[in-house]
């Protein structure tokens, strides 16, 4: 931590502690010019910032306006009242996973991944699972004692649930990625509900990611886990055997 | 900037690869699949809905193929209602819609009347189609094609009025192509939605009053900035070779359309997209529609260094199925992307390497670039950066369909100012390095010229182990994409069927004839 800070009231650090900088970037559906800025610049002050200094406002075509502005805000927070609802990763590896597994589970965790609804990026999705995993991290697929099936993109929430009754899953992997109005909250809800429905969501253990997941989202919706941007494969093994293990025993 | 490639290895390439597609299409030419009937059906200008909701192009087709009519193809029966009933194809077809009568259950009219009645029908729906290409050809002589890299922008509100509004903002800016991205879920659908759309996720469907109000409104902009604008959208899924005809309906310049996409990454059935990619191309060549086949996808969920040679592979692969449906090279644009993990050192060389042997490999066709989105990040300053060398490596390596990187990639579809911000970039780029390929040359067995080498020499080993399998086989094994599918598996496969020893599609075959004689 940096030093001489007061915790119980931290404003955004630019160029100097306490300064309050922040950058914004934002479009008006207005013709460029005076008026623009000027509406930009009220709007903005009606948000809470002072020291409002409009340093781009261009027309972008079709009576659109882009702005990128400078402001000081005067709120802070107390950082030391924050709380947050994180996903505990146990520090074991590859090879720990393994042996627990195979010593106390005695057969694989299967563990099946999809995309679900309308969603048709699987980048997310195919980087935790794939044996070739995410930046020399190794994905679900590279362990022995996970039995991955992968089913890709799109896939409807009542399919993927008759899949896991098919493969008899102990884990749902769900990767929402691309969003436009909120869908993938409708998306995520629709699948609990229909495990719910199967009197089967208590045996199963359900965890979404996504680079707009937070565990704290993902708890909300009713998923054990939500893992967001900047997750390794390895978080999510080791907290898939974590808590597989503590299940069975 | 050119590259030493052993000349004699190219024609390799390309020979094994005509070989490896001759297989393909002796399965091809046995079949046909409802989605090609239906596509017919739409050529005869049938469009419409019936009291359910059904497209009436799926009604018509679902009558004839429940009573077994299907593997005598869809003209003659329509040709034969219209005949007995004194009807247009619209008018059978709404009859049919309504179930007041079953076109297998007509009575057959005579042999003769029902031929010319085919013939009177195909005429005048390929003289309309050839109209409506004329017309594209004109305007884009009357208004000048823009410099290449054409700059390709793509919007994807969901709502086709909402789409207009961004797609012309991007036009005042100095977009050449705009792509309406379809809602995702669509390419698994069996048929085409009807009517103007203002509810998709992730895209908006493409209909084909969604077209026709995008490319007036393209029309409209084009005029206004005098220089020509396209018009994209997605020929891959179910229903591949209707969007190509309604696409050259409403006067569409560009479809995505790729003779793998389909069964590598929407699980549909291979017989069904092989079927299907080839009517659908033959549109294409047919009304100069630019295909722009899908490479790019592959190195999005394998390794863009180490699997650089797939992408050549089913370059040549997409090359050959274009030709066989008589494709002239400057309407392919041919797939490839820039993907590569950021923090490999040289990564840039890779990429110009591999930009630079599409380029070389296909001398006339019209290569379709495709941006960062695997390694882009939340950190959109970076992606921004990413992009810009991506635009350095197009405009020096001549690309030709140039897709814009967003900043925003894997975050949400493009803000307004996301793609300001990236036509921007491409602008700056594109003026600044312009004569930079003209001006380059890259070292004597340097990295650029050894890593393309390596990359055509490993093309030609698949290459030659897929001729010794054959490409199905080959897909099973899960060659492209790291993605394996069965031959006998995939979505769509109930929809093909082989066609019967009286089969007959007129528009096909009429199609064939004018595009093989060069008439056009």
């Amino acid at each position: 931590m940096i030093p001489n800070l007061d915790l119980r009231s931290i404003k955004p650090y630019g160029d100097q502690a306490n300064d309050g900088m922040i950058q914004l970037s934002f479009t008006l559906p207005v013709p460029a010019g005076a008026k623009a800025r000027e509406a930009a610049k009220t709007l903005i002050a009606l948000m809470g910032f002072s020291d409002i200094q409009m340093v781009l406002s261009e027309d972008i075509g079709g009576d659109f306006t882009f702005f990128v502005v400078y402001a000081k805000t005067n709120k802070y927070v107390d950082y030391t009242s924050i709380k947050t609802l994180e996903v505990e990763i146990p520090k074991i590896v590859i090879e720990e996973i393994n042996d627990k597994i195979s010593k106390y589970l005695k057969r694989q965790v299967v563990i099946i991944g999809a995309t679900i609804g309308s969603d048709a990026h699987t980048i997310g999705l195919d980087s935790i699972l794939n044996m070739k995993g995410y930046h020399g991290d190794s994905g679900l697929e590279r362990y022995k004692a996970f039995k991955v099936y992968n089913l890709g993109s799109q896939i409807p929430p009542l399919e993927l649930v008759k899949k896991s009754r098919e493969y008899k899953a102990d884990v749902i992997l769900v990767s929402q990625i691309v969003t436009q109005r909120e869908i993938h909250i409708k998306q995520l809800t629709e699948l609990v509900d229909i495990l719910d429905a199967e009197k089967i969501r208590d045996k199963i253990l359900l965890i979404v990611g996504g680079p707009r997941i937070t565990h704290e989202l993902a708890v909300e919706l009713g998923y054990d886990a939500g893992f967001g941007a900047g997750t390794m494969p390895s978080d999510v093994a080791a907290y898939i055997a974590d808590r597989i293990l503590k299940k069975s025993s | 900037m050119h590259l030493d490639l052993d000349q004699n290895l190219v024609r390799k390439a390309r020979e094994l690869a005509k070989e490896i597609t001759d297989d393909v299409q002796k399965f091809i030419d046995l079949r046909s699949t409802d989605s090609v009937e239906r596509t017919v059906v739409r050529v005869y200008g049938i469009d419409g809905v019936d009291a359910d909701g059904i497209p009436l192009p799926n009604s018509v087709v679902y009558d004839v193929k429940s009573r077994d009519g299907l593997k005598r193809g869809i003209a003659y029966w329509i040709a034969n209602a219209c005949v007995a009933k004194s009807m247009s194809p619209q008018e059978v077809a709404e009859s049919v819609g309504k179930k007041e009568f079953s076109l297998v259950e007509i009575r057959p009219q005579k042999e003769s009347i029902v031929a010319e009645k085919i013939d009177e029908l195909t005429e005048s729906s390929i003289k309309q189609l050839e109209k409506i290409k004329r017309e594209r050809d004109e305007m884009l002589k009357e208004l000048g094609d823009p410099n290449q890299p054409y700059i390709y922008v793509i919007v994807a509100t969901g709502n086709i009025y909402e789409d207009v509004i961004q797609a012309k903002t991007a036009v005042s800016e100095g977009a050449d192509i705009i792509a309406v991205i379809r809602s995702t879920a669509q390419s698994l659908l069996d048929f085409i939605p009807f009517g103007p759309t203002t509810e998709g996720y992730g895209g908006t469907y493409a209909t084909q009053a969604n077209f026709r109000i995008m490319r007036k409104a393209l029309d409209e902009m084009a005029a206004k900035v005098g220089r020509y604008v396209r018009l994209t959208n997605y020929a891959s899924g179910l229903c591949m070779p209707e969007i190509s005809a309604i696409a050259a309906i409403e006067g569409l310049d560009m479809l995505l359309n790729d003779s793998m996409y389909g069964i590598l990454f929407r699980n549909i059935n291979m017989m069904r997209t092989f079927v299907d990619q080839h009517t659908s191309r033959l549109i294409c060549a047919f009304s100069h529609i630019t295909i722009n086949t899908g490479e790019d996808n592959y190195i999005k969920t394998s390794d863009p260094i180490d699997r650089a040679h797939t992408v050549t592979t089913s370059q040549l692969i997409n090359e050959q199925f274009a030709l066989k449906a008589g494709m002239e090279p400057k309407y392919m644009g041919i797939g490839h992307a820039f993907e590569i993990d950021p923090d490999v050192e040289n990564g840039l060389l890779y990429e110009i390497a591999h930009a630079l042997l599409t380029r070389s490999l296909f001398p006339q066709a019209t290569p379709k670039y495709m941006p960062p989105t695997r390694y882009m990040t939340g950190n959109i300053f970076k992606g921004y950066a990413q992009n810009t060398l991506y635009n350095l490596v197009s405009v020096m390596t001549g690309q030709s369909i140039h897709l814009l990187g967003m900043l925003t990639e894997a975050i949400h579809t493009p803000l307004v100012q996301d793609r300001y911000l990236a036509i921007s970039n491409a602008k700056y780029v594109f003026r600044n390095a312009k004569a930079l390929g003209e001006d380059v040359e890259f070292k004597k067995d340097g990295f650029v010229q050894e890593e393309a080498r390596k990359v055509l020499e490993n093309a030609v080993s698949l290459l030659e182990h897929i001729k010794s399998v054959g490409l199905m086989v080959s897909i099973e094994e899960g060659i492209f994409g790291d993605i394996s599918r069965k031959i006998d598996e995939g979505k769509g496969a109930d929809g093909v069927f082989v066609k019967g020893e009286d089969y007959y599609n007129p528009i096909i075959e009429k199609m064939e004839e004018i595009v093989r004689s060069g008439e056009l």
